[in-house]
């Protein structure tokens, strides 16, 4: 009898173990937070040609949709999603700006003059500190910003399902 | 001369005060990194791994330090971005109860075991 329970035992927690790795294999293993961040976005960067400084307050127009869309030249996926970020460029309800994560800026003016320019400001983040206050983990990444707060992140390269979301979300 | 020493001795202690508060700020910058985790790196901490992610994360904890930020306001503003799982140490909550209460719950059944046992022979 007492075998029989501690069989019985054993082979339950087997099974809540088991459940436990089954279920988080589909989780993502990014963390996006579902309440995005009270606390507003400032920072300040300079813009990659004239070297002007901005300040985040001067980017985000309250009415407008800001997209915010970190990128650097030596990166392949970057290059993946440029069509659609071109795709994005005609629009004129949104602001959208180039973050230059951690790159040479010959390399990031090749980059664009080879590809040509979807943003209407691109920004560098030489130290890569502006995308850790948007709370990045790397490059390609996309945020959508309004009334001066992240609505929506976009961790990877860009595809055709997260434009259409993205169009969604300007007509809204 | 009276002068010359009370120059000197002002330009001695400026310094020694200057160099103390840095050292208070990198220790602090060294304990706030080796609790946080980096989080494109296979179980290391911001202080231990060289990534892009935790290069950037250390300067950006120096600058906040500096702006005078207390240690408590830097770990919210990495859970608010990250979330908790960025912290080693992560928040009573109730995501997280299950982590601090199993450990305890396991210890004392474990006490309870070898109790037990004690008395049985």
């Amino acid at each position: 009898m007492k075998k029989k329970i501690i069989f019985f035992c054993v082979f339950l927690s087997f099974l809540f173990i088991f459940f436990i790795f089954f279920k988080s294999i589909y989780n993502k293993n990014y963390y996006t937070p579902q309440e995005f961040t009270k606390n507003y976005i400032n920072f300040e960067a300079k813009e990659l040609f004239t070297k002007k400084d901005f300040n985040s307050n001067q980017l985000f127009l309250d009415e407008k949709i800001t997209i915010i869309n970190i990128w650097a030249s030596w990166c392949i996926p970057c290059l993946q999603e440029h069509k659609y970020l071109m795709n994005l460029k005609n629009n004129n309800n949104i602001n959208l700006i180039g973050l230059n994560y951690k790159d040479k800026e010959n390399n990031a003016k090749k980059f664009i003059y080879k590809n040509g320019n979807p943003y209407d400001l691109i920004l560098t983040d030489n130290e890569g500190i502006i995308s850790i206050e948007l709370g990045a983990f790397g490059v390609p990444e996309t945020f959508i910003i309004q009334n001066k707060k992240i609505i929506k992140k976009y961790i990877g390269p860009l595809n055709q399902q997260n434009i259409i979301e993205i169009k969604n979300i300007i007509t809204k | 001369m009276k002068k010359k020493i009370i120059f000197l001795t002002l330009l001695f202690l400026t310094i020694v005060s200057h160099s103390i508060s840095l050292e208070k700020n990198n220790k602090l910058e060294n304990k706030i990194s080796k609790n946080l985790r980096c989080l494109v790196c296979q179980g290391q901490s911001v202080y231990d791994s060289q990534s892009d992610f935790a290069i950037s994360m250390k300067i950006l904890i120096k600058n906040k330090i500096n702006k005078g930020e207390s240690e408590k306001e830097i770990y919210e503003f990495f859970r608010t971005q990250y979330g908790d799982w960025i912290l080693y140490e992560p928040n009573l909550n109730k995501n997280t109860i299950f982590l601090w209460i199993f450990p305890i719950i396991l210890f004392i059944f474990g006490g309870y075991l070898i109790f037990r046992n004690f008395f049985k022979k």
